[in-house]
This record gives structure tokens, C-alpha cells and sequence, in this order.
């Protein structure tokens, strides 16, 4: 076990998150990508922390990501909640006003 | 030696269960799938000896998930575990930019040399956490702790189908206004 091989893993589960993101219609599956991307952030961190800087101040971090992840979540649930109260969908093609 | 199996065990399967997430055809056992990714990922960070955020990724996550079981159920009008789907779009652009990533994080992490393990955690490395946030990093947890209640607040909000800003004045049994945009009080 070393860090590069910790960091390749997390790499991993983020560029699989990044293509949930960008690839799924369903507002959730998007969020379920996002949350990938944040699991191998999460990882890579534990990472660095474990291996370049033991300091109790790393693991602050790390509960700071965590708590993104929490609010991530709870917004994207909430904007998702609005979307199929509005306009009777869960797909992000249905939500695409800002791109136009 | 062992640690090094437990390790690539739990790599394979956090890695895989995430791209399961994304490849089997409900949206049940999506969750479930990236359920299991986080607990490996959990397990990593116990691994890494930093066994309170480990515990707390677990616990998160897995509540979380459970939380998207049911807002699934809510939403989506059909026994998620039964109906396959396949919604996506822009697949190749989507596969060609995660492949782009994934080289470029994994190139950095291979060629930058990095130094060798350096400095010694602390004994009681939980303690230590709980001495840094209750001490010096105390302004990340008072400014963690109000983002938090935001949050929560917007989150009601935007998901509440009746609001303050949406009420029908003083009399709550009046029917709602007819206004092209909502929020007016009501006639």
C-alpha cells in the first residue's frame, strides 16, 4: 500500500463519478455521480493525510468534505423535489433553461 | 502483507460497485451498488487508521442511500428494482472526458515523485481530532455548523409544496389565488 496506488483508486471513482454526471438523465443518477466524484476526493484526502502530513488539522479536511457531500445531498434532493413538483419530471433534459 | 490484500480487496470493490452504479439496469440496485462503494471506501479510510471518519462515512452514506431508496419509491411511479432503464445522453463525450480524467490523475499520481512517508499520527488519533476542532480549528466547525442549518432551511423551502412565501393570508382555509405566478395571497 503506498499513495500512489491510493491515489490511482481514488482517480478511479472519480472519473467513473464524472461519467455518471455527465451521462445520466435522471436528476438523482446525476447526484449518485457527483457523490462518486466526492467519495474518491474523500480517499485521496485520507490519503495524503495518512501518508504526507499525520497531523490531526488533515482530518479536518476531511470532515469538511464530508459535510459538502451532506449538503450536496440535501440540496439536490430539495431541487429535485421542486422539479417534480413543477414540471412532473426527474430528468435533467426537462430542466435545461439555463443553457439556452 | 495482510493489509496490503484487505486493501486491493476493498480498491476492486469500491471501484467496482461504482461502475455498477452506473451499469445495472435499476435504479435500486444503483444505490445499493454505490452503497457498497462507500462502505469499501469506509473500510480504506479505517484501513488508513483514521477509523472515526471511517465509521461516520459508513453510517452517512448508508442512511443516505436509504434516504434515496425511499425518495425513489416517492417519485419515480414504479417498483425501481423491477424496471430496467437506460437514460442517458452523451455517452461517448461522457466516456471520452472520465477516460481524459482518469489519465491525467492517474499520470500525476504515477509520475510526481513523492516523498517517502513522513511524520508519526498522533496516539489516540480520534482525540486528537476532537482536540483540533474543539481548539484551533474551531472556526471550520462554528462556520461547518451554520452552512449546515442554511441548508436544511433551503432545503425545506425549495421542497415544501406551501410555504410562507406561498400562504393564503391570515384565513388558511381560502382557496389559493389565481395568479400567473404563485406566492400571491389569496381572494
Amino acid at each position: 500500500m503506498s499513495l500512489e496506488v491510493v491515489l490511482l483508486v481514488a482517480a478511479a471513482l472519480f472519473a467513473v463519478g464524472l461519467y455518471g454526471a455527465l451521462s445520466q438523465q435522471v436528476v438523482v443518477m446525476v447526484m449518485m455521480g457527483l457523490e462518486l466524484m466526492v467519495n474518491g476526493v474523500l480517499l485521496a484526502a485520507a490519503g495524503f493525510w495518512w501518508f504526507m502530513a499525520p497531523a490531526p488539522s488533515g482530518q479536518v479536511l476531511l470532515l469538511v468534505v464530508l459535510a459538502a457531500m451532506t449538503v450536496e445531498m440535501a440540496m439536490g434532493f430539495a431541487v429535485a423535489t421542486l422539479l417534480h413538483r413543477r414540471r412532473q419530471t426527474d430528468m435533467t433534459d426537462m430542466a435545461e433553461d439555463l443553457s439556452r | 502483507m495482510v493489509a496490503a490484500i484487505v486493501f486491493w480487496g476493498l480498491a476492486v470493490v469500491a471501484v467496482a460497485a461504482g461502475v455498477a452504479v452506473f451499469v445495472v439496469d435499476s435504479m435500486a440496485r444503483a444505490t445499493y451498488a454505490l452503497a457498497l462503494s462507500f462502505i469499501a471506501v469506509g473500510a480504506l479510510i479505517i484501513l488508513l487508521q483514521q477509523s472515526y471518519l471511517g465509521v461516520i462515512t459508513i453510517l452517512m452514506m448508508v442512511m443516505e442511500m436509504a434516504v434515496m431508496a425511499v425518495y425513489m419509491v416517492m417519485f419515480m411511479g414504479m417498483n425501481p428494482a423491477l424496471m430496467p432503464m437506460d437514460m442517458t445522453h452523451g455517452k461517448k463525450t461522457a466516456i471520452g472526458a472520465s477516460a481524459g480524467v482518469f489519465v491525467l490523475l492517474a499520470s500525476g499520481a504515477l509520475l510526481i515523485p513523492w516523498p517517502e512517508r513522513r511524520g508519526v499520527p498522533a496516539e489516540d488519533i480520534t482525540n486528537a481530532l476532537g482536540l483540533e476542532i474543539m481548539g484551533e480549528k474551531m472556526l471550520v466547525m462554528a462556520v461547518v455548523g451554520p452552512v449546515m442549518v442554511a441548508t436544511i432551511v433551503s432545503g425545506v423551502v425549495l421542497a415544501a409544496g406551501r410555504t410562507r412565501y406561498d400562504r393564503l393570508g391570515d384565513d388558511l382555509r381560502r382557496r389559493p389565488a389565481d395568479d400567473p405566478q404563485p406566492g400571491g395571497v389569496g381572494r
